[in-house]
């Protein structure tokens, strides 16, 4: 038996196939075999975190258990009619949700660039999965806790290394549900058209832009020692690979969810061809930044305004824009070039937010045309790709890591 | 119920500069009228002004969208 990464190679995709047709079927006339889905989800996690992997599958159910915990005594706290809806617990709640991420995230730092033994593949998703269901637990939107629906939730296979990230309350209307069949039949098309659609970004542009041309050019650019423009035909190379790869995946993510009959989120809409950086986090990587929306922008406004910690609505944007970006560069990895990624996000919506006020008030002399929509686009796409390149830590190599010769 | 209404209207009124009375279904969002700003904004509205306490996780952008909608829920909440 081999070990797959998650849409990894054409192998898993057989097995995928192979697995998912007697669900399709019953789906199909209006069955939804849960205990096959069941096995079918088990048997995907095994093929991911068994075998060799055997110590990172430890590390999964171990966490699961903790958090299934965790909830579950949450949960439990706010349903009962005595007490009080604590900020304290609430805080303590979601600090412990977390813990386990930082460490992952920060053993490297002190442990010599080795990864922590609790790790697996896909910890930070599933960590925000818990920290929203906590989130609206405490809203008093999530009444109960259910153990099985919430580990569904949690393991649902098809997304578990790199989102989309669901919701709770979205992914179990559609676990406890079974499509009409017309309306299936039209998540089966769409499906397989995502998939399709996946296999040419991951294996035919990815494939080129990540394997084929970015080795080059990043060989040129170590060789030149210093600036060169090879660094900018890097910038370019690596964010059409990072687009052409992560939304391959997340095609495949949504499509297989799709023949599953559950309509997890899409992940991308054609984000170069943003009008502006706010336009651009509407369309890139959308569950993440939804999430980071509405779990973490939205919550922190409401509690500087309910308080009035800022005395202008502005202030109050601003600042939560660079918290909000910075926790995201955070959430990416403890290096510099990830939280100055964050950094730069954050200080970009400040700008894009400045321009646009700035933009209203003098409506009548700024002129608004094709000619600077394009301007627009083409500015936003070469600030994104900047900020790829940050991301990329291309520039820590060059400039900052032991030369390797 | 009237007032509610008009209540919910005038505080839009404020937050978009625009007078909805006539567009009751104009979908908030996809005109960019509000925003995550704005939308807090409005939640803060709705509790002082109307008393309906509505957490930001019960903001479903896609219940929330119209005119029409943020009315129907604030009279649900009564």
């Amino acid at each position: 038996m081999r070990w797959y990464i998650p849409y990894g190679n054409p192998t898993y995709f057989i097995w995928l196939a192979l697995a998912i047709i007697p669900l399709m079927i019953g789906l199909l006339y209006g069955h939804r075999f849960r205990g096959y889905q069941t096995i079918i989800s088990l048997f995907f996690l095994i093929l991911t975190f068994g075998g060799h992997n055997w110590k990172t599958g430890i590390s999964l159910i171990g966490y699961l258990v903790y958090q299934l915990v965790l909830v579950w005594l949450y949960s439990t706290y706010r349903q009962r009619k005595e007490t009080t809806n604590k900020g304290w617990v609430f805080v303590m709640a979601v600090i412990l949700a977390i813990v386990p991420l930082v460490i992952v995230k920060v053993t490297p730092l002190f442990d010599a660039g080795r990864q922590s033994i609790i790790g697996f593949m896909g910890i930070s998703y599933i960590t925000f999965k818990v920290v929203q269901t906590i989130m609206e637990t405490r809203d008093g939107m999530i009444k109960e806790f259910h153990p099985v629906l919430f580990g569904q939730f949690l393991l649902f296979f098809p997304t578990i290394s790199s989102g989309p990230i669901d919701r709770y309350r979205r992914f179990e209307a559609d676990y406890a549900k079974v499509p009409a069949q017309s309306d299936y039949l039209d998540m089966i098309q769409k499906g397989v058209r995502y998939i399709f659609q996946g296999f040419v970004y991951k294996f035919v542009l990815a494939y080129y832009f990540g394997t084929i041309l970015m080795p080059q050019i990043q060989m040129r650019a170590m060789m030149a020692h210093g600036f060169s423009w090879n660094i900018i035909a890097y910038m370019y190379a690596y964010s059409m690979d990072l687009f052409f790869d992560f939304a391959g995946y997340s095609l495949f993510a949504v499509g297989i969810s799709y023949l599953m009959g559950i309509k997890t989120p899409m992940n991308f809409n054609q984000p170069f061809k943003s009008k502006n950086i706010k336009d651009f986090w509407n369309r890139w990587h959308m569950t993440l930044s939804f999430w980071f929306r509405d779990y973490i922008f939205m919550r922190l406004v409401f509690f500087c305004m309910k308080h009035h910690i800022f005395k202008s609505r502005t202030t109050t944007a601003n600042v939560c824009y660079v918290i909000n970006m910075l926790i995201m560069g955070f959430w990416h990895g403890e290096t510099w070039y990830y939280i100055t990624y964050g950094l730069y996000h954050g200080f970009a919506m400040v700008i894009n937010d400045t321009w646009l006020r700035f933009k209203k008030k003098h409506q009548k002399h700024i002129p608004h045309n094709k000619f600077t929509e394009l301007f627009a686009i083409f500015l936003t796409f070469n600030v994104v790709c900047f900020s790829f390149l940050i991301f990329s830590g291309f520039l820590n190599t060059l400039f900052f890591a032991p030369k390797p010769f | 119920m009237m007032d509610d209404k008009q209540t919910v209207l005038d505080i839009l009124k404020d937050l978009t500069g625009e007078d909805f009375s006539d567009n009751l279904d104009e979908d908030l969002y996809s005109s960019a009228l509000l925003d995550s700003m704005g939308t807090v904004q409005l939640l803060l509205d709705l509790q002082d002004k109307l008393g309906v306490q509505a957490p930001v996780s019960e903001f479903d952008r896609n219940e929330w969208n119209t005119p029409a909608k943020i009315i129907a829920k604030v009279e649900a909440s009564k």
